[in-house]
């Protein structure tokens, strides 16, 4: 087997955002499918009163939209690890991060119907620059 | 909007995905390098990586991470949980300055004021969207409401 040069090599800057958008797109689906079961199933606080952590974790298994979720939340990972078998990990992470932060925003409010109103833009926004400054 | 003010439980939940992500990632980070280097012919080595102490330790905190998530996002909007969480990113910065002693830049600094603001930003606001029905979100509490 021939070792991976590093630092990785030059990578087309298109097929480069693909890989990016590819984690992107994976990973704000299993966010927001996630999202979806979980307020599906509701508060696991009143479950874990009522029927244990069996019951809760019996809630949480047996909601199909959770394992839509957790594949995406797979795929996501996977298309990280093939991200970052062509690209600087400096570059990978902390714009896979903070982009993510923004589309989440938007899907939640396209698909799970949030209120996003100013507040939560600006919140976004701002993490989201945080986030690719402290991990770059 | 009384049910959309969180509970001192609630918020120990939200420190909870914030601490256990970072930390867990940290632990795993500290325990793959010192593995020696797997190879794909040899990826049983990898299964045996999973039962050393630091590797153990960031699963486990993972999984926390996982279940505190979970139950964050049953009760709480998913563009509320996501920045409030990103908080985690800030403590581990300020760990590795102030623990490890690693020297922070100032772009780095600026990240964890922005964070820090965008997170001040989503906490004041609510952490659930008021629905029509709230029964129809939130059926167990409806279902509860209705025994008592």
């Amino acid at each position: 087997m021939t070792p991976i040069p590093y630092p990785a090599p030059q990578t087309d800057p298109w097929v480069a955002a693909a890989m990016i958008a590819l984690v992107v797109v994976c990973s704000t689906a299993g966010e927001v499918l996630t999202a979806a079961a979980m307020k599906s199933i509701g508060d696991m606080g009143a479950i874990l009163a009522q029927s244990g952590l069996k019951g809760a974790i019996r809630a949480v298994l047996t909601c199909p939209l959770f394992f839509a979720g957790v594949s995406f939340l797979a795929l996501a990972f996977f298309s990280l690890l093939l991200a970052l078998n062509h690209l600087n990990l400096s570059l990978v992470a902390p714009a896979s991060a903070s982009l993510t932060l923004v589309t989440n925003a938007i899907a939640a409010k396209l698909f799970l119907k949030e209120n996003v109103d100013r507040r939560r833009w600006t919140a976004a926004v701002l993490v989201c620059f945080g986030v690719y400054l402290l991990a770059h | 909007m009384a049910h959309a003010r969180l509970t001192l439980r609630q918020y120990l939940v939200l420190a909870s995905v914030a601490v256990c992500a970072p930390l867990g990632d940290t632990c795993l980070s500290r325990g793959m390098t010192r593995v020696p280097a797997i190879s794909l012919e040899h990826l049983g080595a990898l299964v045996a990586a999973v039962f050393t102490p630091w590797i153990a330790l960031g699963i486990a905190l993972l999984i926390g991470f996982f279940a505190s998530y979970l139950t964050a996002l049953s009760w709480a909007d998913l563009s509320y949980v996501l920045p409030a969480t990103a908080f985690g990113n800030v403590i581990v910065a300020l760990l590795s300055r102030f623990w490890l002693h690693e020297p922070i830049s100032v772009e780095r600094w600026a990240g964890i004021v922005l964070i820090t603001v965008g997170v001040g930003f989503v906490a004041q606001g609510p952490s659930l969207t008021e629905r029509p029905s709230a029964a129809a979100a939130m059926p167990s509490v409806a279902a509860k409401e209705e025994q008592a």
